[in-house]
């Protein structure tokens, strides 16, 4: 183990030459260009064997990647925003197909206007596209997040893409200190790729075939139970990860200072930093507050959150996100868990951050004040109208 | 070159779908399939091939086969062989199977970045002339003149109004190892094309043309012949581009009837002679731009 200066997007490279992918597929789009140039130089000095292809757009990165994984190859590709948007049409693609890909998209925002900054608009529209979905929160966890999805993806049980997000800029161009475990420690951790869901020469299959409404809803319904199951198998991964590397995760939820809390920020991502440190600055007040952070969106960590806001008098919701004419993504995902459970306490959406807006100590504090007013709605943060 | 009727394989790899009666595209793939052989690996975009081969539980391939995205079907093969070559896989061949539309339209954005990469791949574009999947409409490479949903013909306009894009010059224009142009109606040459296209170590293009009765209006025991006649008549030519060098693999000496070809089929029935003297003139142009580059070195 070696301890680096890293930016986010290179602490994930180093996460996936750990996990020895076969194929690398991806096509260059702003925040997400640092990960594959810092993967084509593993490649170039020897440090990864993966095949590395140049393809030409987005959409080919993942139709390639598909294609990949179709004969039992470990493949990984990366973008953002735009990119993400283009290649939409392989995401439900790949998960229908159960092929466990990894992608790495950095969270940006989606034109128009245009902007090259972070927000979450572009993960989340794609929420819905069969893949699970996880948030880093630093660099440290971006470089675990990478090997932990390989574990996860590729569990037979599940059998699923994983796309692990980090927010553009914030986390993928802010340098840490990360710990960035050897070859020899990663031995062992991440177990070669075994499918039957594969074409294979001694085997010939038919894949990626037509099922009509006489079957359609039972291959549907194994794709959910295919991420459902990834609950169990993130827990496991986790458990063996500690085992490995000594660092613990917490499953699909991360929470700070929620014992005793009356008052609960729900963020995701690297705000969860800011809301924490702002949560510690008010407990010097004697102020009950405290910050969870959904590390999964899919599966959605439905009892984790009815547990952790048992007693609670008010829970805001903090994203970099707005789905228009609606409210934000996270919150409805939030409400309906909540909907679900004796919860009838008020619960607020606090829309920040879009297209890379500062999110300041001093704004997360006045979520926390008007939490305490029991509002319930959507409230655009530091609007200027 | 060994492939010949006596010599090709008994074996089927294609059977049991629901192609149409005569379909000239799914003579393309099982023909193909048949000189390459078992260990094909078969990818086929959104299309009528997939619709009519791979309905579950019904999977109507012998080999390796996969359904690609329609804009897919070179990079879904490009990451095949990519896979299957840091695996350690040795022996097979990954061949796309793509419509004109899946081709010269949606899909010419990943054909060309396979090709640009020469990854070891064929690509078989089976070309109808129309998107016939969804009920025939206009694709770039429907020819002039014919009637398809979305290019009726009527008092105003006379069906389509561009002239086909040329894929085969396109492909070659990339400095492709190999390329050729094939038709069903000429099968013997199809098959030593796909023969020798397999056996390329980098990419290789097929552009095969294939009618297809339902669209063009045409009897089911019509496809092969028309097939034929559309290279007597001259509006398609047989030809391989290797190396840098054209090659026409067959120069009629007097052309067939032009107007007999048109005239069999109902997407030109509401042409008229000026018209079809327009294609005349067309295909006039055509072969000796043709001469010219095949035959003036």
């Amino acid at each position: 183990m070696t301890k680096e200066f890293l930016s986010g997007n290179e602490a994930f490279a180093y996460g996936v030459k750990l996990s020895r992918p076969h194929v690398i597929s991806a096509y260059p789009i702003t925040p997400q260009t640092t990960v594959v140039e810092k993967l084509a130089t593993l490649v170039e000095k020897g440090e990864l064997k993966a095949d590395f292809i140049h393809v030409e757009s987005e959409h080919s990165a993942l139709s390639a990647a598909i294609g990949a994984s179709a004969v039992g190859a470990r493949t990984f590709t990366a973008t953002s925003s735009q990119g993400l948007l283009y290649m939409a049409e392989c995401l439900p693609y790949a998960a229908g197909g159960r092929f466990p890909i990894v992608m790495m998209n950095a969270n940006r925002s989606t034109a128009l206007p245009w902007n090259i900054y972070g927000d979450q608009r572009d993960s989340l529209t794609l929420l819905d596209s069969g893949w699970i979905q996880a948030y880093a929160k630093d660099a440290q966890e971006a470089l675990d997040l990478a090997l932990m999805s390989f574990y996860i993806a590729e569990d037979k049980r599940v059998a699923t893409p994983v796309m692990v997000n980090l927010d553009g800029f914030t986390l993928t161009h802010t340098y840490e200190a990360v710990e960035v475990p050897s070859d020899d420690e990663a031995e062992g951790f991440l177990p070669d790729y075994e499918t039957d869901n594969k074409l294979s020469l001694e085997e010939p299959k038919n894949m990626a075939f037509t099922a009509g409404p006489d079957t359609n809803t039972e291959f549907k319904y194994k794709e959910h139970l295919g991420v459902l199951a990834a609950r169990d198998v993130i827990s496991e991964c986790e458990g063996r990860f500690e085992e490995y590397f000594g660092r613990k995760y917490t499953g699909l939820v991360e929470q700070y200072r929620t014992e005793d809390a009356e008052y609960i920020v729900i963020t995701l991502g690297t705000l969860y930093k800011s809301v924490c440190e702002c949560v510690d600055k008010l407990r010097d007040r004697n102020r009950k507050v405290g910050c969870l952070r959904l590390r999964y969106l899919r599966p959605f960590p439905k009892t984790e959150l009815i547990e952790a806001l048992k007693g609670v008098k008010a829970v805001g919701v903090l994203e970099k996100d707005i789905s228009f004419g609606n409210e934000g993504t996270v919150y409805t995902n939030v409400c309906s868990a909540l909907q679900q459970s004796s919860f009838n306490q008020p619960c607020s959406n606090y829309i920040a951050g879009l297209g890379g807006r500062d999110v300041p100590l001093s704004d997360i504090e006045e979520i926390f004040e008007d939490l305490e007013r029991e509002q319930n709605g959507v409230h655009f943060v530091g609007l200027e109208e | 070159m060994s492939v010949n009727v006596n010599t090709l394989r008994e074996d089927e790899y294609f059977f049991g779908h629901k192609a149409c009666a005569g379909c000239g595209g799914a003579l393309a793939v099982r023909i193909a399939l048949k000189v390459i052989g078992p260990n094909a690996i078969a990818t086929i975009p959104a299309g009528c091939m997939s619709a009519v081969g791979f309905n579950f539980p019904q999977l109507c391939f012998k080999n390796n086969a996969i359904i690609s995205t329609f804009a897919g079907t070179a990079s879904m093969m490009t990451g095949i062989e990519a896979g299957l070559k840091a695996l350690g896989k040795k022996d097979y061949k990954v061949v796309g199977f793509a419509g004109d539309g899946g081709t010269a339209d949606i899909g010419i954005q990943a054909l060309s970045g396979a090709i640009d990469r020469n990854d070891d791949v064929l690509y078989i574009c089976y070309d109808n002339e129309a998107y016939m999947n969804t009920g025939i409409q206009k694709s770039s490479l429907t020819p002039f003149g014919a009637r398809t949903t979305t290019t009726p013909a009527g008092r105003n306009i006379k069906g389509n109004q561009k002239v086909k894009k040329n894929m085969f010059e396109i492909v070659a224009a990339h400095g492709i190892r190999y390329c050729a142009t094939a038709s069903i109606g000429y099968l013997q040459d199809f098959m030593n094309k796909v023969e020798k296209a397999a056996s390329i170590k980098g990419t290789s293009y097929i552009h095969v043309l294939a009618p297809c009765p339902t669209g063009w209006g045409i009897k089911t025991d019509e496809c092969v012949e028309v097939a034929k006649e559309v290279v007597d008549c001259g509006l398609w030519y047989l030809a391989e581009y290797e190396h840098g060098t054209y090659r026409l693999n067959r120069r009629p000496r007097e052309f067939t009837d032009v107007a007999h070809y048109i005239r069999r089929q109902d997407r030109f029935k509401h042409l008229s002679d000026t018209e079809i003297k327009e294609i005349t003139l067309q295909r006039d142009a055509k072969w000796q731009l043709l001469d010219k580059q095949y035959f003036s070195k």
